[in-house]
Formats: structure tokens, sequence, C-alpha cells
């Protein structure tokens, strides 16, 4: 029992970053209705920044404060992420509006292309480190109800505590300021927003910029666990699940589906995984969300498709 | 007029739709002639594009019964009700965009092409043959609707009243027992609803195609119609001839408002 | 020779119904198709045949499976990598286990498979569509490569997977030499382009417009989208199937399930979005884009490098190629969102009208 609890535990923890990668997905979806397979890449991109810039931070500064090089670092990746949303909204963006899913689906996966050549061509090809100081080492927990209680990672603790942060700040974000208002106006009808008056572009900006932050924040958790390189790129394969599982356009969808995979993920190659061979939590996590789809074509929380004819 | 309106073949008892909460249809009846021109008319949302899918088994109503030549008929997907002889056009025109007039009309003549996938993969002489069959049959409602001049002319590229007639035509090539007419002059000019009205009739006459009619001009529905049906917020007020759906009290108070 | 339709009259709808209809068209090909066959063959050096030629031909061949998928039924997949790994190992079994099979019927079973178990994959469409479909496609993608490697009896108990095919032959012809592969590899490509040209002209290739242009109007005039989506899941892994034991048997002789890994479904997709979606031809234009892109970028890149006193590291020809190669993909997309097969046929129109554009 105790070990079933800790591969749960350990699969919600995974979960949490899941629905981080995720996050980035939906908030580029919502908006733009653009599905930004690039989001992978710019996890890659923004951890390269992050750890690179920390590096040099560091040695500039003497080797003194690994605090104030990793928060120069951060802000550093910041500006990086914002400068990549501008340069994207304005070469590729600005020049697609209006296309298919298909075609904007392909442009991603080309800018993503050029984010992996620019991000290893700047910051280098290596594996690099990232430490924001997180505990590397595990705890003990509720030692009464179980025989030899349930060890939990610390670093994935505070890892999900930030993912479900910067969540609760995004929801916030969305429903409370007008910028996030403005957001979900362009997100239901492009021309109905343009209408009122709000720029379709700044706003594309904003969502890049903010769905960066997220990558960056990603990066920086998966990072510091498994250090910066190009394998990075990858997490957002994995993260697709989720997304469809969530529903494309919905935040707490990505939370939630991020949960659910996660635990789905750590269980089947648990129990399941022996049996054939290991490694299946790959694909079990696209059968997963597979099966769901079947019942539920629109996603846990998607809106729900009526024909109209 | 030559044809003559036979017995019922399309009967509709007590048929309610939702969707969610929302009440689409409720305890709708009536009923449809062979040969006939029936017309369902009503303010905006009334229902009336419902109803259609309704027929043609896009939707389906969670109560009440559909039954066609006296049969009673079961939960169906369109395309078994368009194989049992219901065709359709659409008042947002539904064409296939990137294919040409011809192909699209084509498309139509499907259920009636039988050579196998094998055949058509190497253009072999049954599936050669079939093909031209179709053409043919095909070229001839081309005729009909004078199109001929845009055949080969994708239809993204063709004026709204043209792609109107293509709908028509893909309607049309499937030689169906029931046509059902959604809006079908919407946005046209007087000289166009004029030819569309022509090309109805010739339909209804020629044909003896039975036809479901969903229009807002007034006086087309009045001029054409054997029948009409009233529907307002999905409930039936009116049902009979033009004349007495005109004189309908509630009728004239569902479009002018309450207190004429 | 001037490029007119001018007194070309058709008189029977089966010669308005011809694959070509203007006869400039019809020679241009036929010629093509010749100098495929004979000229190719005494111009081009080994390299050529291996590095460019047969990639081409099978990648084109695979590329036209899913332009059927994609560009014709319009639903979207990630997929096709797995596709041409099932296609690959399918024949290489049919090949090790059923004694004295010939070589066309084990590519033609290997086929066979894909197509049966592309219908499987395709389910999903019936359920789904647009990008959750091809969301859906990638977990046959993941499954694929996971078989491969983990279940033995695939790849008949092999270390990671990796298994090799020699001795080609085919009718008593022993396919060895490049010249011979590619020559191999262009006979089916002929063949299979001249059934997907005929499947998108009949009754078959309509439904799949139909439904990828609106599928419920398709439905309402009687297309069952089942057997529409279904059958076109069918065809076009059998394209990909075919494409992927060539791939295998002919082009690397000896492969693992890398191969055919994801990579390989995002390059096969760009290849359609690139040459153009719903044409044959733009297949092999996206095809040729890019197979050739890499190898060009790979020889032009140090050589600019040099031409500026740069030395240019291995690593960093990778990153470059990568930059190009994406922003390439990007401008491709801005310029001319319907792929290099519109470019040709606005530049056929033009040449209709030339000397006199107006």
């Amino acid at each position: 029992m105790g070990f079933f609890v800790e591969t749960l535990i350990g699969g919600l923890m995974a979960g949490m970053l899941y629905s981080l990668v995720a996050l980035g997905f939906v908030l580029i979806f919502k908006a733009s209705g653009v599905f930004n397979f690039a989001q992978g890449a710019m996890v890659l991109f923004a951890a390269l920044a992050m750890a690179r810039f920390s590096e040099w931070a560091n040695i500039a500064l003497g080797g003194d404060s690994l605090f104030l090089a990793n928060l120069i670092a951060f802000l550093g990746a910041g500006v990086v992420m914002f400068i990549v949303a501008w340069i994207i909204e304005r070469l590729v963006l600005r020049n697609l509006v209006n296309q298919e899913g298909a075609t904007l689906l392909m442009a991603t996966l080309g800018i993503a292309y050029v984010l992996e050549g620019v991000g290893q061509t700047i910051f280098g090809g290596q594996i690099y480190t990232i430490d924001v100081g997180m505990p590397k080492d595990p705890v003990i927990m509720f030692e009464s109800l179980f025989e030899g209680g349930i060890m939990i990672n610390k670093e994935d603790f505070i890892a999900a505590l930030i993912a479900a942060v910067l969540v609760g700040v995004l929801t916030l974000f969305f429903q409370k300021t007008p910028t996030g208002r403005a957001l979900r106006a362009v997100a239901d009808d492009h021309q109905a927003a343009q209408s009122i008056g709000i720029p379709l572009n700044r706003t594309w900006v904003i969502v890049w910029c903010v769905a960066g932050i997220v990558a960056l924040v990603a990066g920086i958790i998966w990072g510091s666990k498994l250090g910066v390189q190009f394998s990075l790129a990858t997490v957002a394969l994995r993260a697709l699940p989720v997304v469809i599982l969530g529903g494309l356009t919905s935040v707490p969808g990505a939370i939630i589906g991020g949960l659910i995979i996660g635990v789905g993920e750590k269980l089947s190659e648990v129990y399941l995984g022996p049996y054939v061979g290991g490694g299946i939590e790959i694909w079990f996590a696209y059968a997963l969300a597979l099966v769901f789809l079947l019942f539920r074509p629109q996603g846990l929380f998607g809106e729900k498709i009526i024909n109209r004819v | 007029m030559s044809r003559k309106i036979g017995d019922v073949i399309l009967d509709l008892q007590n048929i309610s739709l939702r969707f969610g909460g929302v009440k689409a249809l409720t305890d709708i009846s009536f009923d449809i002639r062979e040969h006939e021109v029936r017309a369902i008319i009503g303010p905006n949302g009334a229902g009336k594009s419902s109803m259609l899918n309704v027929i043609n088994g896009v939707y389906h109503p969670q109560e009440g019964k559909i039954f066609y030549r006296g049969e009673e008929r079961r939960k169906m997907e369109p395309h078994m009700a368009a194989s049992t002889g219901i065709a359709r056009t659409f008042q947002n025109i539904a064409l296939f965009k990137g294919m040409s007039v011809l192909d699209n009309i084509m498309t139509g003549r499907n259920l009636k092409m039988k050579t196998n996938i094998l055949l058509q993969a190497l253009w072999l002489g049954p599936a050669q043959k079939e093909e031209i069959e179709h053409r043919r049959k095909v070229e001839e409602i081309i005729d009909f609707l004078e199109i001929q001049h845009i055949r080969k002319t994708p239809v993204g590229r063709l004026p709204y009243g043209l792609q109107k007639r293509v709908d028509l035509g893909r309607a049309l090539a499937m030689e169906p027992q029931i046509l059902l007419l959604d809006e079908p002059m919407a946005g046209m000019n007087v000289e166009e609803k004029q030819d569309m009205c022509r090309f109805i009739l010739d339909v209804n006459d020629q044909f003896g195609t039975t036809i479901v009619l969903i229009e807002h001009d007034m006086g087309v529905v009045m001029d054409i119609s054997d029948r009409v049906v009233v529907l307002d917020y999905g409930k039936k007020i009116g049902d009979g001839v033009p004349d007495e759906v005109r004189s309908n009290p509630e009728v004239i108070k569902a479009y002018l408002g309450a207190g004429h | 020779m001037i490029y007119r339709e001018n007194g070309q009259f058709k008189t029977t709808y089966a010669a308005d119904q011809q694959i070509f209809t203007i006869a400039q068209d019809k020679w241009f090909v036929l010629g093509l198709i010749a100098f495929a066959f004979i000229g190719v063959p005494m111009l081009a050096d080994e390299y050529m045949f291996r590095a460019i030629l047969i990639p081409f031909l099978i990648l084109s061949l695979a590329a036209l499976g899913v332009n059927l998928l994609v560009g014709y039924c319009g639903q979207i997949t990630l997929g096709a990598g797995a596709f041409m790994a099932i296609g690959a190992y399918a024949a290489y079994n049919f090949m090790i286990r059923v004694d004295g099979v010939p070589l066309v019927a084990a590519l033609l079973l290997g086929g066979a498979t894909t197509a049966a178990l592309g219908i499987i994959f395709g389910i999903p469409s019936l359920r789904v569509r647009g990008l959750y479909l091809a969301v859906a496609t990638l977990a046959a993608q993941f499954f694929c490569d996971w078989a491969f490697l983990r279940l033995g009896w695939f790849t008949n108990y092999s270390p990671s997977g990796s298994v090799s095919i020699s001795n080609l032959s085919a009718f008593g012809w022993a396919i060895d030499s490049p010249v011979e592969k590619y020559l191999f590899c262009l006979l089916f490509l002929v063949a299979f382009a001249f059934f997907a040209k005929n499947l998108t002209r009949a009754s078959i290739g309509r439904q799949w417009m139909a439904i990828r242009d609106m599928d419920v109007a398709a439905e309402v005039i009687g297309i069952r989208p089942m057997w529409a989506k279904l059958s076109a899941f069918a065809v076009s892994s059998f394209f990909i199937g075919v494409a992927g034991a060539l791939w295998g048997f002919v082009h690397l002789g000896s492969w693992e399930p890398a191969a055919f890994s994801v990579d390989r479904s995002f390059q096969l997709l760009f290849m359609v979005i690139i040459g153009g979606l719903g044409s044959i031809m733009g297949s092999f234009f996206g095809a040729a884009f890019i197979v050739i892109m890499p190898i060009f970028l790979n020889q032009a890149l140090p050589a600019l490098g040099s031409l500026f006193g740069i030395a240019i590291s291995t690593a960093g020809v990778a990153h470059a190629e990568f930059i190009i190669f994406g922003s390439l993909i990007v401008f491709f997309l801005i310029v001319e969102p319907h792929g290099l097969a519109r470019l040709w046929a606005i530049a056929k129109e033009k040449l209709r009208l030339w000397p006199f554009p107006h």
C-alpha cells in the first residue's frame, strides 16, 4: 500500500510538470488557434538561456551569490523569451493570419527547428546544469500511516508547488485582468475582438510571451532535474496527450489532464510494464488519452461541438 | 399543373428536440404528401432548420416518431436517410469548396456508383464505363440548371447565386424522392429568385419530386407551395393551404408581434 | 512547340476524363517518365543514386500515400513514419518466415499488413477530427516505436530491433547495383502514382474530398463517413507501407526502428504541405525539396564558410541546417501556403497565355 501511494504521488508530481508544458500549448491555442509544436523547443531554448546566463552571471559576480546570478539569469531569460515571442509574431504569425490549422501547425514545426538551431548556436550544444538551489534529498513522510513511510523527493514537491502557484496566477490573470479578458475575447473570435478595438498583434505577442515564461519555468524545473540538453525539446511530445485529454482550450483541463497522465504513466510502468518488457509509459499516455477521446471527443473540459447546418 | 398530389409520404408525429436544456422543437406533428410543395415558415430561430435536420437524420429527436411511406423509421444517420431518397440543400452553402462544379454534382451520384476500389485504382473497363454513364446523367442536370459554362470551375470561385444552383444540382443528382430546400432564395436578387423558383417548380413538375421548402420571402412561399406549416419558438402554430395560413390570427401575431 | 490547347476538341466524355486533358501535358509527362527510365541511368553516378535518387523515389511514394490521406481526405496524420515501419517489418517477416515468397509479393504483403493496421489506427478519426486526430495518430507512432524495439517476435529476436535483408531479386532479376535498385523503385513509383491519380479522379476520390471539404454535407448526400475515412486510411497506409518496405529492403538494407521515428513522420507531412496538399504532382515536388535541401546545405555551408575564411564545425553545420531548414519551411508557408504544386499550376497558366498575356 505504501508503495502504491508512493507511486501515485510520484505520478502526481510528474503530472504537474506535464501540466506546465501543456499549459503553454493551451494558452497559445486559446488565443491564436495555433497548435504550437514549438512549445518543446521553447522549453529547451528558455532552459539553455537560463543555464548559460546563470553560469555567465556567476562568473561576472565572482561566484559570490548564486541567488543573485540566478535572478539575473531568470530576468535575462525572460527578456529573451519576450524577444522570441515578438519575433515569432512579427515574422511568422502576422503573415499567416486566417491560414488553415495544418499550415499553422507546420509553421510552428518550422519555428521549432529554428529555435533548436539558434538556441544551440548561441548557447552551445552541450549538456548544462541549472542549479537554483533545489534540495535534492528525499524525505520520508506518513511513517505512522504506512510501514516504512513514503519517500518523497523534496525537489519534486517544490516543483509541483511552483507549478501550482503558476497555474493559479495564470488563472487569475485570465479571469481578472483587462489583458486577460482581451486574450479571452481574441480566443473566442478574432474578427469580433478586432472590431471592438483589441489589437490582435499585441495580444499575440503577450500570449506567446506568457507561454515563453511558462516554458522558462518548465525548463528550469526539468533542467535542474535532468540537465539542460537537446532531449528537453521532446518534452512537448510527452505533454501532448495531456492537451488532448484536457481539451485544447481549457486551462483547468491542462492541469487535471496532466495529473491523470502523470499518474497513469507511473502506475502503468510500475504495474503493467514488467509484463510487456517495460518502456510503455510514453505510448500508454497516448492510449489513455485516445480511449478517453473516443468517449468525449472534445476532451475533458473542451466545449461540446454541435454541428450546425 | 399536371402533377397530382398523392398519399402521405412522410409523417412526423410529436417531434421534440432538445440541446441540453434548450428546446429547439416541441411536440411538432405534420405530414408531407407525395409530389407536393410543402413550405415551412416562421421567424428566425423558430426551429425550421432543426426540423429539416431531423428529417434527414442530422439531429435525433428525443421524442416522436417518423413514418416514411407508412413504415416507422428507426434512428437514422444522414447517409441512411440519403439512401432512402431524401436529399437536401443548405442554408449556408455547404458545397465542397476544393472541387469543381462537375465533381460536386458527381458526388451526388455516389450512392448509385458500385464499382469497387480496385477497379477504380486500375481505371479498368467497368469503372470507366460507370464514370461515363453517370457523367451523362450529371450533364443533363447541368443543362437543366443552365450552368454548362462553369462546369470545370472550382465552386469557391463562383458567385453566391450560382453556388446555390450548384447546391441544388448536387441534391438533384441523387434523384431524390423528397428534396429538402433550406432557404434556397436567401440573399438573391429578384431575377435570381425567379430563376430558382422556376427550377424548383420544374423539378416538382418534371420529376414529381416532393419538395419541402424553408423560405422567408412570403410572396414566393404563397405562390409556389401547396401547403404551409408555420413554426414559432419551436412550436407549430399553423398548418394548411396558403390562404388558411395567411388568415390565421396566431401566425399574424407571430410575424407582426403582439398588439396588432 | 507552344503550350496551347487550341484545336484539341473533346468529343466524348471518356476523352474529357483523361488524366491529362491537354496533349502537351501528356507528352511532357510521358517524356519525363521515359527519361527517368532511360536517360537517368546513363547520366547519374553512384552517389546520385544512393544519396538522392533512390531516397527521392521512395519518399515520393510515401508522400503520395500521406497526401491521399491528408490532402485528399483531410485527415491529418503524424504517424506516417510508424506506417513505414510496419510495412518494412511486415515485409521482413513475410520474407524470413514464409519459404520462397517472392520479393515483390513480400513488399505488397507488407503494404497490405500496413493497410489493415492503418484501418485500426484510423478508427479515432470517426470520433475526433483536426488537431485532436493529429495527436491521436502520434499514438500509433509511439506504440510502433516501442513494439519494434521491445517485442522480439517482430524483429526475429535481434538485439535493438535491428534487422537486415540481402540478395534481393525479383523475377530472376538480381537487384544489386544502385541502377537496378533505382529502376526497381521507379517501377513501383510510376505504377502507384498511376493508381493514386485514378483513385482521385474516381468516385472514391470524390468521396474523400467531400469528407475533407464539408463532412456534414457529404454525409447528407449519402457518403458514409466511416467507409470514406477508413478507406482513405487503408489506401494511404498501403502506399506508405510499401514505401517503408522499399526503404528498408532496397535503400537501407539493414535497419532498426529509429529509421522510422517521429521525425520521419514530420518529414513526410512537410513534404505534402510544401509540395501541395491534394496534388499528386505536389508529392513529388515536396519529396524532392526535402531530400535535396539537407544535402545541398551540407555541401554549401562549409564551402560558403571557407569563402569568408570561417571554419564551420560539423555541429555548427548541423545547427545551421536546422535554422535554414526551419526558416525555409516558414518562408514557403507564408509565400505559398498551397505549396509548390500551386506555383507549378500558376506557371502553366501563364505559359498558356504567353506571349499574349492580355
